[in-house]
Parts: C-alpha cells; sequence; structure tokens
C-alpha cells in the first residue's frame, strides 16, 4: 500500500518574469507517507505548492495523480482532485463558527445549512483524528493551534487525500506542535498522504518518513528520513561547494571599539507576541557583522527595534556608548543610526515621492533644508542634485517619483539619503534581495566603503553567500535568539546551515 | 465579456490634466444633465443659458453668487484639507454649524461692549475652535481606535443639528430671542458684530469670501511649503514611511482633522457675522453647505485655491436654481446637477492616474492563455 505513488511531478519548470522559481523539479509522493519539503527561503518549495494545488500552472512539466496526468486550472479542481493546502496565515472568517468555516465554499452544501448534521461531521472528523476543537465555537475565540485545527479540517471535509501543509509549526508552540504531528500520523495510517514543508530540520527529522530538498528551484535530491541525518540535510541545503571569496577589506574592522552595542533586547511582532528573546550583539567599527536565519525569526523585529520604529520590551540599543530613547525613530537617526529596511519602496521611502522629498526625507527638519517650519526647496534640491550625482542614480530628474525608478537605483536613493545623515551605524536589512547582478555588485561595494570609513555595519540577510561573503563575523538568529556569533573566516555553510534550522551544535558535531 | 477599452496605469501625470480633468467632469456632468432634462421635456440648452445667466450674468446675480459661494469655500477647503492626508471628514457640515454656534456666541457676549476688529476676531477664532473641536474628536477617534472618520463624522452631522434645534426650538437658551414668542429664532447680534462687506463694481463682497481666500493661501503654503505639509503628504503616501522617520502620525491627523473642522467653522461663523446675524437653526440646515464642501473639494482636485474657484462656480449654479426654482425649473434640478458633478469629479480622479486604451492585446493575451 505504502508504495503505490500518489502524486508524480517530473520536469517542473516555473518562470515568473525575471526569475526561474522551479527549474526542473522532480517530486515523487507515495500514499501514506509523511513527505517534507525542504529548502531555504527561495528554494522553490511554495511555488510548487502552489503549482501542485491549482494556483500557479507548470511552464514545463507534468503531473500525474494516482498514475493519471492531471491538469488543475484552480485550487478548486485541485481540492476535487483529493489535493488540499493547509496555508501558513489562516484563511477563515473570524465571526463564523467553526463548523460554518468548516463547509464554507463547499459546492455541495445546501441552500439551507442543516446546522446539526454538519457539527456532528465535524465533531466526528475531529474526534478520528485527534484534534479537540468544539464545532459550534467562533473562530476569534479559538487560540492559533486550533484555528490551524480548523484549516485542516476544512480539506479533510471536502475529502482530500493528499495534505499540503504549508510551515504548520511556525505559528504553533511545542505542545501544539506535537499535537499537529499525531494528527499527521492519525492521518496516514488511513492511506492519507502529507507534505509537510519546511525548514526546521528537528521537526522534519521529527515527522517525515522521506523529504526532498530543493534548493535554487531545483531538487537536490530525496532521502528516507531513516537514513540521514541532520548535518546532511543542512549541507543538501545550503550546498556545500559553492565558491565565494571573501572581499578584501582596506580598513581592518576593530571589533573592541563598539559602535553598537544591543543589550538583552527583547520585542514584540505586529501581533503583539514576543519575537525577540534577550538578544545580545556588538558590532565594532569598521566591523561587518551578519546577522544569518531564515526569514521570520526576528529579523525585521530587530532591525525595527534598533532604529527607533518599534518598542523594545527589555534591554537597550546604545550607539557610540549612548543609550537611544526606545521606540524613537527621530531619536535613533539623531543619534546615528542609518537604516536600510526590507520593505525598501514602501517602509524606506515614500514611493509617490520625488526623488528630491525623498533624498531630504531625514534632513527636512534640518536648518539646512528647512526654516520656520518651512521647507528651503531650493536647498533641498540642490542637495538632491548633489546626491544623485555622487550615488550615480539614474532618473530622468529630480523630481521623478521613486516608484518609477527601477530596483537599483530605488536602492541607490535610499543608500544615498542614509550615507547622507553621517551615520555611525548602518543596519541593512537584505539590501540587495531583488535586484539585479550589476545592482547587487553595487550595493556590497557601498557596504564595504562604508565599513572601511568606519560605520559598524549590522547586515541582516538571508542570502548566506552575501554574509559569507562581506561579514566579519556571523551571528545566526532563531526564533528571535541568537544562537551562535561565529567569526566569519572559521564559519561553514553546513554549521550555520544547521544553527539556522534550529539544530544546535553539540547535538550534531 | 472582455471589456472594450481597458485602464492603464499612467507613468507620469502631465500638468495640463490638473485644469484638464476638472473642466472635462464638469462638462460630463452637464450632458449627464442633459439627458435628465430631455427625459422631463426640457430643453437643455435653454435651461443652463438660463442658470448662467441668473447666475453670473448681472452685478445682482453675481452678488448672490459670492454670497452662496461663501459657505462653500470654507467647508470645500475642510474637505481638502482632511483629504489630503487620506481622512475622509465630510462632517463639514456639522463642524459649520458648531462654528455658528460658536461665534454667535461670542458676537452676543462681545458685541455691544467691545470694539468692531476685537468683536469680528473673536467670533473667527470661536468658529475655528468650535468647528475644531467637534472635528478634532473625530481625529482622536480615528487615531486612537482607527474608527472609519467617514461614519463618526457623518453622525455628528446629526448631532450638530440637534444640538442647533435644541438651543434655538426646545429650550430658552442664551441663543434664543427671548422676544420671538410666535416661532423661535436667534437672538439678533449687536451692530458691532456686524461683518463689513465690500462693493467692487456693484458686486458685493463678503468679509468671509475675502477671508477664504487668505486661508486658501495660508492652507496652500501649509500643505505645499511647509515641513508639517510635508510630513502630512508622506503619511498620506505611505504610514510605513512615516513611522520609518519617525513622524508623529496619530497627533498629525487629529491635528489636520481639527484644522479642517476649523475651517468649516470659520464657515459657520461667516454664515453669521456676514449674513444672517443670529443663529439660524432652520437657514443653516437647509443648504447642506458642509455636503456641497466635498463635491468643491473633489472637483478642486483638493487644492486650495482651485476651491476658491470653484465654490464659486457652484455658487453660481446653486443661487440660479434659489432664484429660477418654479414649475418649469425644479428645485432638485441643482441638486441633481451637484451630484452628477461629484460622480464625474471621482471618475476624473481614475483619468488622472489611468489612461484609457483600446483593449485590442489584451485580447489576444487570453487567447493565449
Amino acid at each position: 500500500m505504502t508504495n503505490t505513488i500518489a502524486v508524480q511531478m517530473s520536469g517542473v519548470v516555473k518562470r515568473f518574469p525575471g526569475v526561474v522559481a522551479n527549474d526542473g523539479v522532480e517530486f515523487e509522493l507515495r500514499r501514506g507517507e509523511v513527505h517534507a519539503l525542504l529548502g531555504e527561503n527561495g528554494a522553490g518549495k511554495s511555488t510548487l505548492s502552489n503549482i501542485l494545488t491549482g494556483l500557479y500552472r507548470p511552464d514545463e512539466g507534468t503531473i500525474e495523480l494516482n498514475g493519471a496526468p492531471v491538469s488543475f486550472s484552480s485550487p478548486r479542481d485541485a481540492l476535487n482532485a483529493g489535493i488540499g493546502m493547509v496555508h501558513q496565515h489562516f484563511r477563515l472568517v473570524e465571526t463564523f463558527s467553526v463548523a460554518e468555516n468548516v463547509v464554507l465554499g463547499n459546492p455541495d452544501t445546501a441552500f439551507l445549512l442543516d446546522t446539526a448534521a454538519i457539527n456532528e461531521r465535524v465533531k466526528e472528523l475531529a474526534a478520528r483524528y485527534d484534534m479537540a476543537v468544539d464545532p459550534e465555537a467562533r473562530i476569534w475565540q479559538l487560540s492559533v493551534g486550533e484555528q490551524q485545527r480548523v484549516e485542516i479540517l476544512k480539506v479533510l471535509y471536502r475529502g482530500a487525500q493528499v495534505l499540503i501543509l504549508d510551515e504548520p509549526t511556525a505559528v504553533l508552540t511545542p505542545i501544539e506542535a506535537d499535537a499537529l504531528f499525531r494528527t499527521l500520523r492519525a492521518m496516514t495510517a488511513e492511506g492519507r498522504t502529507v507534505i509537510f514543508i519546511s525548514h526546521k530540520l528537528d521537526e522534519v527529522m521529527a515527522v517525515s518518513d522521506r523529504i526532498t530538498v530543493l534548493r535554487g528551484g531545483r531538487t537536490v535530491g530525496t532521502v528516507d528520513t531513516s537514513t540521514t541525518n541532520k548535518r546532511d540535510l543542512a549541507s543538501m541545503m545550503v550546498g556545500r561547494n559553492v565558491e565565494f571569496t571573501r572581499v578584501q577589506r582596506k580598513t581592518p574592522a576593530q571589533a573592541n571599539d563598539i559602535v553598537l552595542h544591543v543589550e538583552n533586547l527583547g520585542g514584540h511582532d505586529d501581533r503583539g507576541r514576543d519575537a525577540l528573546h534577550g538578544i545580545t550583539l556588538t558590532v565594532g567599527r569598521g566591523e561587518i557583522v551578519g546577522i544569518a536565519g531564515v526569514a521570520g525569526n526576528g529579523q525585521r523585529e530587530l532591525a525595527e527595534v534598533i532604529a527607533g520604529m518599534r518598542h523594545a520590551t527589555t534591554g537597550s540599543v546604545s550607539v557610540e556608548g549612548k543609550i537611544l530613547q526606545s521606540g524613537k525613530a527621530r531619536a535613533a537617526i539623531a543619534g546615528g543610526v542609518a537604516h536600510v529596511p526590507e520593505d525598501r519602496l514602501h517602509t524606506g521611502l515614500a514611493a509617490g515621492h520625488s526623488v528630491e522629498d525623498n533624498l531630504a526625507l531625514k534632513s527636512y527638519r534640518s536648518s539646512l533644508l528647512s526654516r520656520f517650519g518651512l521647507l528651503r526647496r531650493q536647498a533641498m534640491r540642490d542637495g538632491a542634485v548633489d546626491l544623485v550625482e555622487r550615488y550615480d542614480v539614474k532618473t530622468p530628474s529630480t523630481q521623478t517619483a521613486v516608484r518609477l525608478l527601477s530596483g537599483g537605483n530605488v536602492q541607490k536613493v535610499l543608500l544615498a539619503r542614509e550615507f547622507s545623515t553621517d551615520p555611525k551605524v548602518l543596519i541593512a536589512a537584505s539590501p540587495t534581495r531583488g535586484l539585479d547582478v550589476g545592482a547587487i555588485e553595487s550595493v556590497r561595494e557601498r557596504l564595504v566603503e562604508a565599513a572601511d570609513s568606519g560605520l559598524g555595519v549590522l547586515l541582516i540577510s538571508e542570502d548566506l553567500d552575501e554574509i559569507m561573503s562581506l561579514a566579519d563575523r556571523i551571528a545566526v538568529i532563531y526564533e528571535g535568539r541568537i544562537v551562535a556569533v561565529i567569526p566569519a573566516d572559521k564559519a561553514d555553510r553546513e554549521t550555520i546551515g544547521l544553527l539556522m534550522g534550529g539544530s544546535h551544535l553539540e547535538a550534531t558535531s | 465579456m472582455k471589456s472594450p477599452v481597458r485602464l492603464e496605469r499612467r507613468l507620469e501625470q502631465p500638468k495640463w490634466l490638473n485644469w484638464a480633468i476638472p473642466v472635462i467632469s464638469l462638462l460630463g456632468a452637464l450632458a449627464v444633465g442633459a439627458i435628465v432634462l430631455l427625459l422631463t421635456g426640457k430643453n437643455p440648452i435653454d435651461v443652463y443659458q438660463r442658470i448662467f445667466e441668473r447666475g453670473f450674468l448681472s452685478t445682482r446675480a453675481l452678488t448672490g453668487t459670492l454670497r452662496t459661494a461663501t459657505p462653500f469655500a470654507f467647508t470645500g477647503l475642510c474637505a481638502a484639507a482632511a483629504f489630503r492626508l487620506g481622512v475622509i471628514n465630510i462632517g463639514g457640515e456639522g463642524q459649520l454649524y458648531m462654528g455658528a454656534i460658536g461665534a454667535s456666541y461670542v458676537g452676543l457676549v462681545m458685541g455691544n461692549s467691545y470694539p468692531v476688529g476685537i468683536v469680528i476676531i473673536a467670533m473667527v477664532f470661536a468658529g475655528m475652535i468650535f468647528g475644531g473641536m467637534y472635528a478634532g474628536f473625530v481625529g482622536l477617534l480615528r487615531a486612537q481606535f482607527n474608527t472609519n472618520e467617514i461614519i463618526t463624522s457623518l453622525m455628528m452631522n446629526y448631532i450638530a443639528g440637534i444640538v442647533l434645534n435644541y438651543l434655538i426650538f426646545n429650550s430658552l437658551s442664551y441663543w434664543r430671542d427671548p422676544r420671538s414668542a410666535g416661532f423661535p429664532s436667534g437672538k439678533p447680534l449687536d451692530k458691532r458684530a456686524f461683518w463689513p462687506s465690500y462693493e467692487i463694481g456693484g458686486v458685493g463682497i463678503s468679509f468671509g469670501l475675502i477671508l477664504a481666500a487668505f486661508v486658501a493661501i495660508a492652507v496652500w503654503v501649509l500643505y505645499k511649503r511647509s515641513r508639517f505639509g510635508f510630513e502630512i503628504g508622506v503619511i498620506a503616501d505611505s504610514p510605513r514611511a512615516a513611522r520609518y522617520i519617525g513622524i508623529r502620525t496619530k497627533t498629525t491627523i487629529v491635528v489636520v482633522t481639527a484644522l479642517s473642522g476649523a475651517l468649516a467653522g470659520i464657515g459657520g461663523a461667516s454664515q453669521v457675522g456676514d449674513f444672517t446675524h443670529y443663529l439660524d437653526a432652520k437657514g443653516l440646515q437647509l443648504n447642506s453647505f458642509g455636503y456641497t464642501g466635498i463635491v468643491v473639494a473633489a472637483l478642486a482636485r483638493l487644492n486650495p485655491l482651485g476651491a476658491i474657484v470653484v465654490a464659486i462656480l457652484l455658487g453660481g449654479l446653486t443661487n440660479a436654481g434659489y432664484s429660477l426654482q418654479g414649475p418649469d425649473f425644479p428645485s432638485g434640478l441643482v441638486g441633481t446637477l451637484q451630484g452628477l458633478i461629484l460622480f464625474t469629479a471621482v471618475a476624473g480622479e481614475i483619468l488622472m492616474k489611468y489612461r484609457v486604451k483600446r483593449n485590442t492585446a489584451a485580447k489576444k493575451a487570453t487567447v493565449a492563455l
């Protein structure tokens, strides 16, 4: 039974403008297994599952379901064929009951709901798979773990045989995660099949039967969980043989001359949950410290707390020994913190405003650019013309709206402005993401120049190559904690990959 | 199924569109209005010609037009000031009532004991404070609890109307004239609280309208040239960018909403000081000055200087409506035209951002899929 193939995907290619998200992926799913799909951000996991659930159509390649070729044109098609997806971000109507959410969108539902029968059916399904949830409860009353159960019930109710769970444990507590694993076991025992998308090595080892690793849109390989280990998986995930060269620095970093000191820092995410747990780290003069980690482990919150956009719940941030007032962006700017946020166009810049306005975004209050509350437009214009020239921004004029510029030029405007504020510390979050090769090169040069000129640079990036080639020291962040700080010349990809996946050094070495 | 045209986002917005779009919107509204007139058996050209004559073509017509335009200018500025921040304050109506209440109180108290200039200035400020605080409450709710200001400001219009009625009809308040035994009305102001009016070439111009012009210039400078205006622009464009550079977004929302209400409040003060010279509870509520202000702001594309021009235009239309009203000129016509103007002005905003293209390429793409 377990050896019959449920899903076979071969040669799957999916291109998006400028990116090949899936580049000939091979994927085989056996009925009744928990199959983990492992890979870094951007490895192509989401694209692959979106193809399988009918959200995207592959440009090339075939999908076979139980041996017969299929082609889905919508998620509904896929669901009718028995493939259901449990999304990371729930799609539930908060004011509806559990049962109502479960039958929502179900074409077989009668015009008038037979509430009692539906409740009974939902209760029965929930009991069968060990998912305690009250069918009559309203969604808003439920915990995140319970809401996830409702999502799972939704696809089970529709009769899904193959369930895809996209990073299901990201929102769960450890106890809830264990309960989820039991549910998955109960489902596979009945012959249902589970695709489990994750980048956490420990839980992949704990829950799966087989593992397929994706990297850069290609299948690296499929292995039996019983015959592999975390170290091998980590190296499959991040790649072993990539050559990278450390950038040559003109002035050596002075790690002991601390410019940025983050001490026991805590902070909330947008939903008010703790996202940072006692983060302590330092950046020296002229030093580039890389923060490596899978997205969503507290990087954005860390950057925003340092930049004063977010309150610290514990601890402090100091620049050159002076403690910055928490939650005050202006205090951070005045204290010498430059910040390149990951969302450049809508956080770092006001996209509908001109290049001139954006270049003045942090200095318009200075006496140089305004007097008696009125802007000195001529000074703003002169400053903009000067910066556009010095940073080689390609723009029709300084009056052009920033949203009309190319990605590389957008980043140049942002960097030009940040350096123009004469900072002591630069926080750069994913500064090269989405840029073309030439722009990536020029941004990296700017970062190195900044460090050479004595700035302390905190480089937050999901691109391990970038961190390995630029950083002097590498700090790994996992679930809001710095789990290790390693000098770059002693770091290897495997170790960092393991740490990023939540495994501790001593557990594997 | 496919529409024969599609909208394509404009990369740049040419400057000439700034005036072309409102003109086209206005003509579009008149064209649709013509259909309505034809359906009711009227000759649209004839009707429009009479509106134009009664609105603009004599000194008497112009005097009336400018009188009607005065409150429109203030409520138009009120709407424009808030809309620019993305706060849809449609409470200009209630804020104008409140301004009238505040200004008439000050006028009654100070009218017979202080010099003229002081009384007028005090009335203007009273109007601003009353209107501003009334709107500030809406801003506070929006900033603090993220309530929908469209709903709160609209509801507060009704409250303001009830307060007006209470003061004049349902209580023996300070505002009510104790001598008005039969039909209750507001206590008349002392002559010294009357705002001056000027005459140029036989056309009467109220002090309020001149004040509106200066206020429009001040609002223009505030939005286009000041640091505060720069911050308002950033908040409207990208709230996240505003947070990134440490702008106090909540405070700004409260201040701008209050400022917007203060502008409508001066409109209320001007009604009392310029024209009625007592708190006219019925008259204020008959004219929907606040709602017309939304049309003014939309057609002026939120430009404060444009709001003055548009206010005079709509003032003419409304004024002509008053004098032409009769069996062959239904009273609802002016309201219909104003509604159509708002409709076409909002549609015109889409033409600002998008251009209309024939949908030939899209057809091919559908086939290819």
